[in-house]
């Protein structure tokens, strides 16, 4: 489906997520039937569809924390699946996660959440090193004065914005976002979303993007697909989807 | 009486924590070893405990003492108060005193703790993050209540013993050498040693419960709430059921 859609801002057309026929269930609830889906380097691709959709499903099964019942997942070539827990960690140390909880270990500091994947990646650098890349990313996100606080005292935008920090510090090709902006207030929101594309402009990263809030979708894509029932219903831009006359799409987009 | 679902469920969770057992034990002798989060457990779940559980055996010891004392003089045997005091601290009192006072502050702990990181998307956080968090959150606070319930258990007999030797000398005159020596005098390897080793498992099943319940949190903080609640309960039960089995081992083994 995603042959079909046009648009002048993807960079590349070289795949780096394919999902072809994905299906996951969880008891009688069929949660996705035959889900197709493809990311291209440097897009930033939003997955649209209403609570409950299957949306955080979708991205929990890319990342092999779910598995699938049927179906492919392919990122960076690898079928996530047949992969074992060595060459998982090597597929997941190039994609970030950024979780719609935030999922800072509120037992550690933010300096030792942003040092945790670093460590636990068996990425080889010095202390020096570890130092400066925390210190890089705190930049990054405007909270380098936070380092030594603990989660706990910290806004739920400024705990949005270190999640995105420790997203970064691995520096993925693919960032995947499950509800970026849920909780935060309009303004937090926006300047949330600004981030994400001033990072994915510097860092050229590929991002996926799970939401339902309309600002998140319209801001942040560059390419739109709407989950419905399960699969994909649509698939195109912004632009495209607004002037679609479809009852379902007119239903997300009026 | 218990219905039949009640039944069934009980068996599905019976079943469920062997399972994670199983899964524990798959996990416990492969690398990668996680040494330094297994000393900050350490030190979490022994050392931070220890107020508790020394202020508990110092009042069982005393209370204990003063309540025996008055049936003991009735006999009058109350010269052999230190050394029944030892037998009873030592082989049981102890032992199960400081497992329950271990249950309800560390297995609440632990159920509420990895409880709510489930809730909150930690534990998936970690497994992206090259984590293995079985090996990370489970082994670790398995293996650090199962090996600091039995020093806990040894120095609260220690506090308590001495909270007995105060509560001989309210209304006596007793040297503190001469109490001692009744306590040693009366107990013997095959009263320590059994003793010490139950609480190995104590220490296991508190250590699994909590991690089980926790682990498999549901429901947002309510469940949060039932999983701390409910590790305490079933490890405390568990406690008692393992008390019972060690009694019977003990007695065949011929250590009674």
């Amino acid at each position: 489906m995603s042959g079909e859609v046009v648009n002048s801002k993807i960079v590349s057309v070289k795949p780096v997520i394919e999902i072809v026929g994905l299906c996951k269930s969880f008891g009688n609830n069929h949660v996705l039937t035959n889900f197709d889906l493809t990311l291209f380097a440097g897009e930033n691709l939003v997955v649209l569809g209403k609570s409950g959709s299957g949306k955080s499903v979708l991205i929990k099964c890319i990342i092999g924390l779910l598995d699938q019942d049927a179906g492919s997942i392919k990122v960076f070539d690898s079928e996530i699946i047949e992969l074992d827990d060595t060459e998982l960690d090597q597929v997941r140390a190039r994609v970030g996660f950024l979780f719609q909880s935030n999922a800072l270990y509120d037992s550690m500091t933010v300096r030792e959440n942003l040092e945790f994947p670093l460590r636990r990646h068996w990425i080889k650098v010095s202390q020096k090193e570890v130092n400066d890349m925390v210190m890089e990313v705190l930049e990054e996100v405007g909270l380098a004065h936070t380092i030594d606080m603990m989660p706990v005292e910290l806004s739920g935008g400024m705990r949005k914005r270190i999640a995105l920090a420790r997203t970064l510090i691995l520096k993925p090709e693919i960032i995947l976002y499950d509800e970026p902006t849920t909780g935060l207030d309009t303004i937090t929101a926006k300047e949330i979303i600004q981030l994400m594309m001033d990072i994915q402009k510097k860092y050229n990263t590929a991002s996926l993007i799970i939401s339902h809030d309309m600002n998140c979708v319209r801001m942040a894509s560059n390419r739109i697909i709407l989950l419905y029932e399960g699969s994909c219903y649509a698939n195109g831009t912004y632009a495209d989807m607004k002037a679609s006359e479809d009852s379902v799409i007119k239903h997300f987009f009026e | 009486m218990a219905t039949p679902s009640a039944i069934r469920s009980f068996l599905f969770e019976a079943g469920d924590i062997a399972r994670f057992t199983g899964k524990f034990f798959s996990q416990v002798f492969r690398p990668r070893y996680e040494i330094s989060e297994f000393i900050r457990q350490c030190f979490n779940i022994g050392y931070r405990s220890l107020p508790l559980v020394g202020l508990t055996g110092f009042i069982m010891g005393l209370v204990l003492t003063m309540q025996l004392r008055p049936s003991m003089v009735d006999y009058g045997v109350e010269s052999q108060l230190p050394a029944i005091i030892g037998i009873a601290v030592i082989r049981e009192i102890g032992p199960v005193i400081t497992a329950l006072i271990f249950a309800g502050k560390i297995g609440s702990s632990i159920g509420a703790e990895l409880g709510s990181m489930k809730v909150t998307e930690q534990i998936d956080a970690m497994e992206v993050s090259g984590t293995n968090p079985l090996k990370y959150l489970v082994v670790t606070r398995v293996l650090a209540a199962t090996f600091m319930l039995p020093i806990l258990a040894i120095l609260s007999d220690a506090i308590s013993l001495y909270g007995s030797f105060l509560g001989v000398n309210i209304r006596g005159g007793t040297s503190f050498y001469l109490f001692w020596t009744q306590v040693f005098d009366n107990l013997s390897f095959s009263d320590v040693l059994p003793a010490v080793i139950k609480t190995f498992f104590f220490g296991f099943a508190v250590g699994i419960i909590g991690c089980y319940k926790g682990y498999n949190s549901s429901k947002g903080t309510e469940g949060v709430g039932r999983s701390a609640n409910s590790a305490v309960v079933v490890s405390s039960v568990m406690i008692f059921i393992l008390d019972l089995l060690a009694v019977q081992i003990t007695d065949l083994l011929g250590f009674n």
